[in-house]
This record gives C-alpha cells, sequence and structure tokens, in this order.
C-alpha cells in the first residue's frame, strides 16, 4: 500500500454523531400476520377438540393411568426394548456375515436383508403369530438325521408377546445390519491392517478396534431405528400382541370409546417417544465427546 | 517350492528367497532375494510402485506372497513347514507371528478412540497377558523414550503426525519385536516434523541394534542410518549395497536416473 493520506478520507462525513443514532428495524407487516392467522388456526383446533361433543375427556382421563392401559404401555417397552437389543444382535452378525469372505454366508444374510426388508411388516407378524398352522412344532438337532435334542408345539413357543418381538426384530435386523455394515465400511482399512500388524485376531479387532469406532457413527441412525421400532410395535395388536394399541381397542370394545382410547395411546406414545430422543441426544452427546 | 530350508546363517533375522508375488495375473515381485543381518537397517528405496512397500508388507503376512519363501528369525512367514509340505498357517498362528514383527505404517494408523497409552497397551494386554499395570508403566518408558511425556493421556487427533508417529512406533515396539518394519514413515508428515521422527527410527538403529527394514524417500536418512540400501525398480531388486555405494557411486543405470531425480 502506498502511503495514505488525509486526503484519502475527504469523503468520510464527519459531522454525524455516531453515538446518538437510533436503528429502526424494518416492519415485517406479512411474518406478523402469518403468524396471527396460524396462532388463530392453531387455538380453532385445540378449542374444537376440547369442547368436541363426541369426545368425552373425562375418559381419556378416568383410562390415562388406569391398570390395564399401564401394562400394556409396560408390554410396548417390553416388546421394543427387547426387540431392539435382539436385532442389534442379529443386525452385528449379519452384517459380519454380509462382509466375509465366504460365498454362502454373504449370499444368505443378503437374502435375509433382502427379505425382511421387502415385505411389509404386518405381513410378517401375521404370519409368524400363526406360525403354529404350518410350523407344528419346534424340533432343535441335527439337520437331516434323527437326533433332536428337544422339541415343543410351536404354539406353546409363539405366544403373541413372543411372535411379536420375533417378528419386530427379524425386521428392525434387517433395516440395523445395513447401518451397522455402514459404519464398519466408514473406517479407515489402515485400522483392520495396524490390529493385525499388532498380533490381534479378526475378532479382537472387531470388539476392540472397529466396533467401538463404527459407534459413533451407527449410534444416531441407531436411535432412529429404535423409536421406529416402538412406533412399529403397534402393528403388533394385530396379532393381539397384549402392547398398549391393543389394550387400548380391547378396552374400547368393551365401552365403545374408540377415539378417546386412541388419544390415551397417542399421548403415551408421544411420551415414550420424547423421553427416548432426549436418550438419544444424551448417548450421541456422550459418543461425541472423545 | 523347490528347497525350502532355514536361512543358513542364524544371523539372517530376515531372509527373504525367491520371492514373487502377482495380483492375479499382474506381477509386481520378480524373484526376490534379500536378507537383513541380526541389527542391521536396510533401507528400501526406489520410484512408487517399485514393490517396496508390497515386499515390506509380505515380511509380516500382510500380504501373501505366490512363490519363494520369507523367514523371520527362525520361523517360515506365514507357512508352516512339515514333512516338506507347506501348510498355510491359521489365523491364530499367523496373529501369534505378526507379534514379533513391529511394523509402522506411513499413515500412523493409530486408533483414535484410544488415548496414546491405550493404542500401546492394547495389544500387550489382551495378546501377551501383560499385567495391566506393568503394561502402562511399559507404554510410560516407551513414551518417554520417544520424547512424549506428558502425553499418555492424549488422544491421536490432539497430536501433531509426528507425535502421532512417535506414538505408532512406540507401540510396535511395546510387542518387543525381534524386527521392525517401517512402510514410508515419514511421508505423511509436514517438512518440519519429519526430522523428530527420523530422530527416533536413528535412535533404534544405533543405540538398540534393532533389526529394520525401511521403506523411505529421505535420502539424507538412508546415507545416514543404513547399513545397506536396497534399489527397487519395477518389482525387481536393482542394487543393494553400502549406502555410499548405492547412492554415492550406483553402478546400475537405473539407479542413477532415479537418484538424479530426486537429489
Amino acid at each position: 500500500m502506498a502511503n495514505i493520506t488525509a486526503a484519502d478520507f475527504s469523503h468520510v462525513r464527519r459531522d454525524i454523531n455516531v453515538e446518538s443514532m437510533r436503528v429502526i428495524p424494518v416492519k415485517r407487516w406479512g411474518r406478523v400476520a402469518t403468524s396471527v392467522i396460524v396462532a388463530l388456526l392453531m387455538l380453532q383446533m385445540t378449542y374444537s377438540l376440547a369442547t368436541n361433543p363426541f369426545i368425552d375427556w373425562g375418559i381419556v382421563n378416568d383410562f390415562i393411568f388406569s391398570p390395564a392401559i399401564l401394562g400394556g404401555l409396560w408390554a410396548t417397552m417390553e416388546i421394543s426394548i427387547i426387540s431392539v437389543v435382539l436385532s442389534l444382535v442379529i443386525s452385528i452378525i449379519i452384517a459380519v456375515m454380509r462382509m466375509s469372505e465366504s460365498k454362502i454366508l454373504k449370499a444368505v444374510a443378503f437374502g435375509y436383508v433382502f427379505f425382511f426388508r421387502g415385505i411389509p411388516l404386518i405381513v410378517l407378524l401375521i404370519l409368524v403369530g400363526n406360525i403354529g398352522l404350518f410350523v407344528r412344532t419346534i424340533i432343535i438337532g441335527i439337520p437331516f438325521t434323527d437326533i433332536v435334542f428337544y422339541s415343543v408345539p410351536s404354539n406353546e413357543v409363539f405366544t403373541p408377546f413372543v411372535a411379536s418381538i420375533i417378528g419386530l426384530s427379524l425386521v428392525a435386523s434387517a433395516y440395523m445390519s445395513e447401518i451397522v455394515r455402514g459404519g464398519l465400511l466408514s473406517i479407515d482399512r489402515g485400522q483392520t491392517q495396524a490390529a493385525k500388524a499388532l498380533g490381534m485376531s479378526s475378532g479382537q479387532s472387531l470388539r476392540y478396534i472397529l466396533l467401538p469406532q463404527a459407534m459413533r457413527v451407527i449410534v444416531p441412525p441407531l436411535g432412529n431405528e429404535f423409536i421406529t421400532t416402538i412406533k412399529m410395535s403397534a402393528l403388533v395388536s394385530v396379532i393381539a400382541g397384549g402392547d398398549l394399541l391393543t389394550v387400548a381397542q380391547s378396552i374400547s370394545g368393551v365401552n365403545y370409546r374408540t377415539i378417546e382410547l386412541l388419544i390415551v395411546a397417542t399421548i403415551w406414545y408421544l411420551v415414550v417417544v420424547a423421553i427416548s430422543s432426549v436418550i438419544q441426544r444424551y448417548v450421541e452427546d456422550a459418543i461425541a465427546e472423545r | 517350492m523347490a528347497q525350502t530350508h532355514p536361512p543358513a546363517n542364524p544371523d539372517d533375522y530376515i531372509y527373504i528367497r525367491a520371492v514373487s508375488k502377482f495380483y492375479n495375473t499382474v506381477q509386481v515381485l520378480f524373484d526376490i532375494d534379500l536378507s537383513v543381518k541380526k541389527g542391521e537397517t536396510v533401507c528400501l528405496i526406489g520410484p512408487s510402485g517399485s514393490g517396496k512397500s508390497t515386499l515390506l508388507r509380505c515380511v509380516n503376512f500382510l500380504e501373501t506372497i505366490s512363490a519363494g519363501q520369507i523367514w523371520v528369525k527362525d520361523h517360515l512367514v506365514g507357512y508352516r513347514l512339515d514333512n516338506g509340505e507347506l501348510y498355510e498357517l491359521r489365523e491364530k498362528e499367523a496373529c501369534h507371528q505378526r507379534r514379533d514383527i513391529g511394523m509402522v505404517f506411513q499413515n500412523f494408523n493409530l486408533f483414535p478412540h484410544m488415548t496414546a497409552t491405550e493404542n500401546i497397551t492394547l495389544s500387550p494386554i489382551i495378546n501377551k497377558g501383560v499385567p495391566k499395570a506393568e503394561a502402562i508403566e511399559t507404554a510410560y518408558s516407551l513414551l518417554n523414550r520417544v520424547g512424549l511425556k506428558g502425553k499418555e493421556d492424549f488422544y491421536p487427533s490432539q497430536l501433531s503426525g509426528g507425535q502421532q508417529q512417535r506414538v505408532a512406533i512406540a507401540r510396535a515396539l511395546a510387542m518387543k519385536p525381534d524386527v521392525m518394519l517401517f512402510d514410508e514413515p515419514t511421508s505423511a508428515l509436514d517438512p518440519e516434523l519429519v526430522g523428530e521422527v527420523l530422530t527416533v527410527i536413528k535412535d533404534l538403529a544405533q543405540s538398540d541394534d534393532m533389526t529394520m527394514m525401511v521403506v523411505t524417500h529421505e535420502m539424507g536418512f538412508a546415507r545416514e542410518v543404513a547399513d545397506r540400501v536396497c534399489f527397487m525398480d519395477q518389482g525387481c531388486i536393482v542394487e543393494v549395497g553400502p549406502p555410499e555405494q548405492v547412492l554415492g557411486n550406483p553402478k546400475q543405470d537405473r539407479t542413477k536416473a532415479f537418484l538424479e531425480a530426486v537429489l
């Protein structure tokens, strides 16, 4: 830069006292108007719901903490949590199979994901719920031999509760295995090589090196998958899974208060999802810290 | 494989004999013969794609060879010799073998979810049964030795490239290896950080008498530290000898051309 002289600033006005000046914001009339309209609409909707002659809020109040509903809520939580834990385990196995060098393991894992992502959950639930119709007994033994360790009629094992968990886990694990595989693939190949070079087996490198790092990538979508599973668990009402919706419907089947009991169920689903979202954020923060 | 026998000279800690390697139909190593004596440092130099890193990775069985044999100390790398037949090692046996061969990578490959100390202690604890307290003590003294006292609880992301590479060297040393392999240890470093890593490697060569194979592009380092320099080109060893000869007065035209290009 060449020398700067006072003449270069001659265009700057010096007769204004900057400190005494006020800033007057633009009036955003459009924003004000839309806010008012939307607020009015919301008020109107709330008012008409609250004063709707066909909804008896007293009934909602009566049932929201009733033992039957809380029992259903508990069943929903049980079904969701067991399903998520089970499908996490299955999904890791499927993801590892999919990345294996055996063509058969690879193909089976691919087929698993294709099948259980492909069929609607409700179809699968009805199939599993009625498994006794085409599989009479469950036999644990060696294939193609007469050696049987254990056998039991399927109707004894596949209660609606168990069938619900199995149906949900099969589908959720198919989705989750893709998440886990993505997480494992996102890790640099150098990590596996370093683990190998230090004399670790592939199992050790999976446990100590790959999975802990993959978790950071896997946990956020897994949290979403958990919330999805909670919501999907309502579908088990088609096989009378004993969950929140099943209970709500069986009560309304008796007292004909369909809408009130659906409102009760809705409130509880929102509460559970809200709590899960908070936990999800908490876990994500804890993992992201390092 | 016609003849299979341990190296005639028990002082040959790394003994590479008639090694060839193919990727599908492309041959990347041609009939390589090379040995590294106990306490010796051999630097592999050559243009990129000349096969020097591949050869290094064959030594600890990160890559398989297509023909020939590699011995590290008294065992055949990747195979078990039994009654004149070669059996490929099970994963467990191969893992066992790799524990005696330290390797340092171009990109450090530290485990980012573990502190410097955890990086160093993991494998000794889970694979060698070293008690945790003892492993940590060893890690501290190794970190001190590579000039990283005070960084014990730092995560790799909190360390500079040079510091990370020094942790990686300490991690390899913690397994108490017989030989150390360095795969372009300074190529991923900012120029001002190269010196601190080379100093550590030089110290290993000179005060510890560690047996080492170093793939490097640092000619000054090779001249100073190497007992022998091996120039490779297109999958073949072109010239091996003391650094003053290979770097100072090369016999082969290909070596001359390469040195003219890099110096």
